[in-house]
């Protein structure tokens, strides 16, 4: 990365940080705080998801499965078991991320999209077990009681403590991913994307760095899924079905594929939107429809490029307007 | 078992694809610090020759050497580790990324650091970055590509991108590298750039097995020429030699009445 980049990132981060603190400052309704928090709940598994999707090159429809993998053993973990909170997470954390291996090894040793295939069947299979188990998960009727994240003696049991808390983990998994794709494990990634034979005649062991890329990627869904459970303190299958994977995967879509800033713009915008076409009422979905449409049909490489390059554009033709006046 | 000058040998190799024999009980030896040109008639065997001592697939029957190291069953990867670089007939540059990241990953196998270091950017990730950094700017240098550095190489002209290809390649200081068709669809001064850039990367001591249609860049660079028609060997020598063999003329125009 160059230096020009690199002042990017530092500008990037540092504007985050400073909206992070004094954004709350303008939220006055619990409403529109929830509304942030599961914003910044989406952005952790978004993040995690394009690492895999827009940088590798690899598709997961599962994901749904290890952000619930994530609040199930928490929410079992503390409830069930007394354990205690943080230590349950990264139980929750390290578990999720073996059982990702054990589903990505075999699938992304063959070539072809068998992961896909795989984590689709995964997911409903995690999706049905979180309500057959009864005994364990409380079945379909969920698990109540979840006790709220502490630190030190503070308990993060309300939506604006929990704000914090949660952009605090948007802030670090955004900057560990940053990190990640600066370096050459990062570069690797990509370079399997772009062409898997030449990754591969040039040292990288693809296989391998699939299969890791992809756990890293359940992690951050388990970590998204820990803080869910701690922060809304009750969890049901119904938050972790089919539906919940397919939304990530269009926020990845949506917010630009390979851009680590249009994963955030990606989880904000489809976020609210589903949010705010409540008002449409029964029309919801189509109207939900029509939007994706319209990106994907005008902005195909994301919003926040996509944006970036219509800027671009304009000012082009405004420069050429310009000299043809001359 | 192995003469120290040769870096790499094939002993009777064999390669069937259902009835089809592609190579059938190829043997050569290539000498340290030489252009060894593979040519051929269409089919005759070249890219499976190419593919089998790469790694892509594994040879029916015989035995491949790399400095005295057996090569059979190595993937890909571990060829790269020991030394063993390649560019591809149809272009494979990552289209996504700049000419300098390109580069930056032919550095791989002189990096280590893992997954966790990176994410967190340890001191020495940041040590590896630097002597990354630092190769690559050399080696773009080397190639007369660092005016295009920080452009992404899906925008560039197909000559441009394939000595992205030999650059990337080059990065990783390899001992052996194979040039799989490294002139075609360039155009003629293009053609003559790159003659010009495989003898300069000779001179820095690395053997070049080269694959090529273009007669006149193979009588011009090669020291060593084999020729192969439907598998096998027909002829080995100098371009003189090759150029005045019967059985050669006879594989490329067919027999004289």
């Amino acid at each position: 990365m160059n230096s020009l980049s690199k002042q990017k990132d530092i500008i990037g981060f540092g504007a985050l940080a400073v909206i992070i603190i004094i954004l709350p400052l303008f939220v006055e309704s619990k409403y529109y705080f929830i509304v942030l928090n599961v914003i910044g709940l989406n952005t952790i598994v978004v993040v995690g998801l394009n690492l895999l999707i827009g940088f590798t090159g690899q598709i997961s429809l599962g994901h749904a499965a290890f952000y619930g993998l994530g609040s199930y053993f928490s929410g079992v973990l503390t409830v069930n078991y007394g354990f205690p909170l943080w230590p349950a997470m990264l139980v929750g954390m390290l578990a999720t991320g073996a059982v990702a291996y054990l589903i990505g090894y075999p699938s992304l040793k063959l070539q072809g999209h068998y992961l896909v295939m795989a984590t689709l069947g995964f997911g409903i299979i995690i999706n049905i077990l979180m309500g057959e188990l009864e005994q364990f998960t409380g079945g379909h009727d969920g698990l109540m009681g979840i006790p709220p994240l502490t630190m030190g003696g503070l308990a993060f049991d309300n939506d604006l403590k929990n704000f914090y808390l949660i952009w605090s983990f948007v802030f670090l998994c955004m900057l560990a991913a940053r990190n990640l794709l600066n370096s050459r494990v990062g570069r690797a990634l990509r370079a399997i994307s772009g062409s898997e034979v030449a990754a591969n005649s040039l040292g990288v062991n693809t296989a391998d760095y699939k299969v890791k890329v992809f756990v890293l990627s359940a992690m951050f869904a388990s970590i998204s899924g820990s803080l869910y459970a701690h922060y809304i303190t009750f969890i049901s299958p119904s938050s972790y079905d089919f539906h919940y994977s397919i939304q990530v995967v269009t926020m990845v879509i949506v917010g630009g594929m390979g851009s680590l800033w249009g994963s955030l713009l990606g989880a904000g915008v489809l976020t609210y939107i589903s949010e705010a076409l409540h008002v449409a009422k029964q029309y919801h979905v189509i109207a939900y429809g029509v939007f994706l449409c319209l990106v994907l049909i005008f902005l195909p490489e994301g919003i926040l490029i996509g944006i970036y390059n219509l800027f671009l554009k304009a000012k082009t033709k405004k420069h050429i307007m310009k000299a043809d006046r001359h | 078992m192995s003469n120290s000058n040769y870096i790499l040998e094939l002993k009777d190799i064999s390669k069937n694809f259902g009835g089809l024999q592609a190579i059938h009980r190829l043997s050569f030896q290539v000498e340290k610090g030489l252009i060894f040109s593979i040519i051929g008639p269409n089919g005759a065997g070249k890219t499976t020759a190419i593919n089998l001592i790469t790694g892509i697939y594994p040879p029916g029957s015989g035995d491949i050497f790399f400095e005295g190291r057996k090569l059979i069953r190595k993937r890909p990867y571990q060829l790269a580790h020991m030394g063993i670089g390649r560019t591809f007939q149809n272009i494979q540059v990552f289209g996504n990324m700049t000419v300098r990241e390109n580069v930056m990953v032919g550095l791989h196998t002189k990096s280590h650091s893992g997954f966790l270091k990176c994410l967190l950017q340890t001191p020495m990730v940041r040590k590896e970055e630097k002597i990354i950094r630092q190769k690559t700017d050399e080696t773009l240098k080397f190639l007369d590509l660092d005016s295009k550095a920080d452009l992404r190489v899906a925008g560039l002209p197909y000559g441009d991108q394939k000595r992205v290809e030999i650059a990337r390649a080059l990065a990783m200081e390899p001992r052996l590298l194979f040039l799989d068709e490294p002139v075609a669809g360039l155009n003629l001064q293009e053609t003559q750039e790159m003659s010009s850039t495989i003898l300069k990367i000779r001179e820095k001591g690395i053997t070049i097995i080269l694959v090529e249609h273009d007669m006149n860049l193979i009588m011009g660079i090669s020291n060593i020429i084999t020729v192969l028609n439907y598998g096998e060997k027909i002829a080995e020598g100098s371009s003189k030699e090759i150029q005045n063999n019967p059985k050669v003329i006879e594989a490329y125009l067919g027999k004289e009445f």
